[in-house]
């Protein structure tokens, strides 16, 4: 026993040193492997689409896909996995950039590898600086810029724009673009700052606006967060009929709210196309040398009203909305 | 003369209490043991699993030992602690914290980096020295009193982050007085073979040898092993208890600054979640390098063992193609498997006596 626990200690340590560190990834293969990370964790609904997106990709392609993300908000963490996912040296890699300065040097390592890289959801000034194939997502100010020509097809000519974090560059993105949509028809904005952790306090200062200001007739809420007091105001100062509200994102209250017919409409990024496209895409570079002219696609806005929100409904039970 | 080469062989029998044990019997009582045989099992696993598909490379190896040597220092310097007989849950937000403080006052503010880092160091320090106080003040329990510090620190550090950039990320540090020389100590690459090594393992290799070195050869050591086993007894043989717990919670803070500004220079900035569990992995890390929950046992060596599984882990389900949905388990498995053969090795050692 002793002899055997002696000689297998210093087998170990014979193997340890002796394995060459250089065999690896000479595998000869067809089949084509992409890592996907993101900053989604399992949890969030948001993401496990995502994830379903570039599952179905990978079945559809016959291709093998493998989605990481770190278990907490950590943009340390979800370099290093990028890190990981470059040393197994992947056919592509596949990663949303929220954190410009703490991903980039990870994602420069994938381009110094040759890995071709696609990023999705967010960070498209990033994707364009580090010359990335291609960004797939929604940028803030189209979405918004849309959501602004929407709301004056309504017929909304002033609006409030419903900014529940302040200081969130993001939405005040999407604040801006939707100011210059509605600009466009001669419709005018104006910004209100709510708190996100105090939905009481929301609801009235949003009453507070529309009592001050007979005129408004449109809200622009830029998530569920902000939708919610916002609809309950509009019920409290009884407007319901001369004042719209619409909403970036979808959520279970959002979705009722359009089939009751007290939400116009829900800004739907349609997150599946940033799982499934970039499969598609890089298994077509890798397959057939393709590549895309544009250096993004843009997934929304898309909208969810009343002429279609069954249906989303339906699709949402399916996890793929 | 030729009787006397082979006499060691052939030891005649006698008393077994005057028996001399093997050296390696002897090692093998050691707290790092299991985990040693864990992570080497570990490792052979990952080769036989995933060594084609880049875990054996070097790039492989600098991935999994940066995760290591990040949570290691944090786990070297709580495996102190606990040995003393203590927790300390708030380093993870201390990580944040410190790292915050380091980039506000360097990118909002314009101070030199290294004036931050300093600052960031002393705050730490006295993050510490509160915990501490508090502990043995209030004679409560050192979970409960860091449990709450956590949740304060974390808390101040979204308010004052918020209050003061109006934001909960911040980046900009490459661009900062100082940064480039604050860079070469806590960020550089160490090429190895041409696969760059960051310096982080180093400071995980070096602080683990003084960290065993302290425990194993100096009156402070001993203290630390004292105050852990029994508090009363340690007291009585003239043990300044209170400084010794103290200076140890000054020690995990003080680790969690080192992490926090090695993570700030390298991503360029910091973000108010930062660390967030870490102290966890921490415990967990510690705990499957032989430290016991109880104190009074355990060994620095072991902690950072502990670290290099988790980060084998950590990375090696990339390696191994297991999505990130099945991480937790993984890491649950492995924490259990760690446990059984550090358990199993002991008890087989221990066993013989």
């Amino acid at each position: 026993m002793h002899r055997l626990t002696r000689v297998f200690l210093v087998l170990m340590l014979a193997f340890s040193a002796l394995i060459p560190f250089n065999i690896a990834s000479a595998q000869e293969s067809d089949d084509l492997r992409f890592v996907v990370v993101t900053h989604g964790q399992a949890s969030d609904p948001f993401w496990s689409v995502v994830q379903r997106g570039a599952e179905q990709a990978a079945n559809d392609m016959g291709v093998t896909v493998e989605y990481q993300a770190p278990t907490t908000f950590d943009m340390v963490a979800m370099s290093q996995l990028i890190d990981a996912a470059v040393a197994s040296n992947p056919d592509g890699i596949v990663v949303s950039i929220p954190d410009a300065s703490a991903l980039s040097p990870a994602i420069q390592g994938a381009l110094d590898a040759g890995i071709p890289v696609i990023s999705i959801n967010s960070g498209y000034e990033t994707s364009q600086e580090l010359g990335l194939m291609l960004h797939v997502g929604q940028t803030e100010f189209e979405a918004g810029f849309g959501g602004g020509q929407r709301m004056a097809e309504e017929g909304v000519t002033n609006a409030i724009c419903l900014i529940h974090e302040a200081g969130n560059a993001g939405l005040e993105d999407r604040c801006r673009g939707f100011t210059e949509g509605l600009a466009e028809s001669g419709g005018t904005v104006e910004q209100l700052v709510v708190d996100l952790n105090n939905p009481t306090e929301a609801q009235q200062r949003v009453e507070a606006a529309l009592a001050a200001n007979a005129e408004i007739d449109g809200i622009m809420a830029l998530g569920p967060t902000g939708a919610a007091p916002a609809l309950m105001a509009i019920e409290a100062a009884g407007v319901s009929d001369s004042v719209s509200l619409a909403t970036f994102d979808l959520s279970p209250e959002v979705l009722q709210g359009i089939q009751d017919g007290t939400v116009l409409f829900a800004i739907d990024q349609q997150q599946y196309l940033q799982g499934y496209l970039p499969i598609s895409l890089l298994t077509l570079y890798q397959r057939n040398g393709n590549e895309l002219a544009e250096d993004i696609i843009q997934t929304g806005p898309g909208f969810v009203d009343a002429s279609n929100v069954d249906q989303v409904v339906d699709l949402i039970e399916g996890g793929t909305r | 003369m030729p009787t006397s080469a082979t006499a060691p062989a052939t030891v005649p029998k006698q008393d077994d209490r005057l028996k001399p044990s093997s050296s390696l019997r002897r090692a093998l009582l050691r707290p790092e043991v299991g985990a040693t045989v864990g992570a080497l099992a570990l490792w052979v696993y990952f080769v036989v699993v995933a060594g084609d598909s880049g875990f054996l490379s070097m790039r492989g190896t600098a991935s999994y030992l940066e995760v290591s040597a990040e949570l290691g220092i944090l786990a070297i310097a709580v495996s102190l602690l606990m040995i003393g007989g203590e927790f300390d849950l708030s380093i993870g937000s201390i990580i944040g914290a410190s790292g915050m403080m380091v980039t506000i006052l360097s990118v909002e503010y314009g101070y030199n980096i290294w004036f931050a880092i300093v600052i960031a160091f002393l705050v730490s320090l006295v993050i510490g020295f509160i915990n501490g106080v508090i502990v043995r003040w209030s004679r409560l329990p050192s979970f409960i009193i860091t449990l709450a510090t956590l949740f304060i620190i974390r808390g101040l550090t979204i308010a004052f982050t918020r209050m003061i950039t109006n934001r909960t990320t911040l980046g900009g540090l490459e661009d900062v007085e100082g940064y480039e020389s604050a860079k070469s100590l806590f960020g550089s690459n160490i090429p190895v073979m041409g696969v760059d090594f960051p310096v982080s393992i180093v400071w995980w290799i070096v602080l683990t040898l003084i960290a065993t070195w302290v425990l194993m050869r100096t009156s402070f050591g001993n203290w630390i092993f004292g105050v852990g086993g029994n508090e009363q007894a340690a007291r009585n043989t003239g043990v300044p208890v209170h400084r010794v717990k103290i200076s140890l919670f000054m020690l995990t803070a003080a680790a969690a600054w080192l992490v926090s500004v090695i993570q700030v220079i390298n991503s360029t900035g910091a973000d108010v979640l930062r660390g967030t569990q870490q102290e966890f992995f921490a415990i967990i890390a510690t705990v499957i390098g032989g430290t016991l929950l109880s104190g009074g046992y355990g060994s620095a060596i072991g902690a950072a063992i502990g670290a290099l599984i988790f980060g084998m882990v950590r990375q090696g389900i990339v390696y191994a193609g297991v999505d990130a949905d099945w991480f937790q388990v993984f890491l649950g498995g492995m924490v259990l498997l760690a446990v059984l053969i550090n358990q199993f090795v002991r008890k087989r050692a221990m066993g013989g006596r």
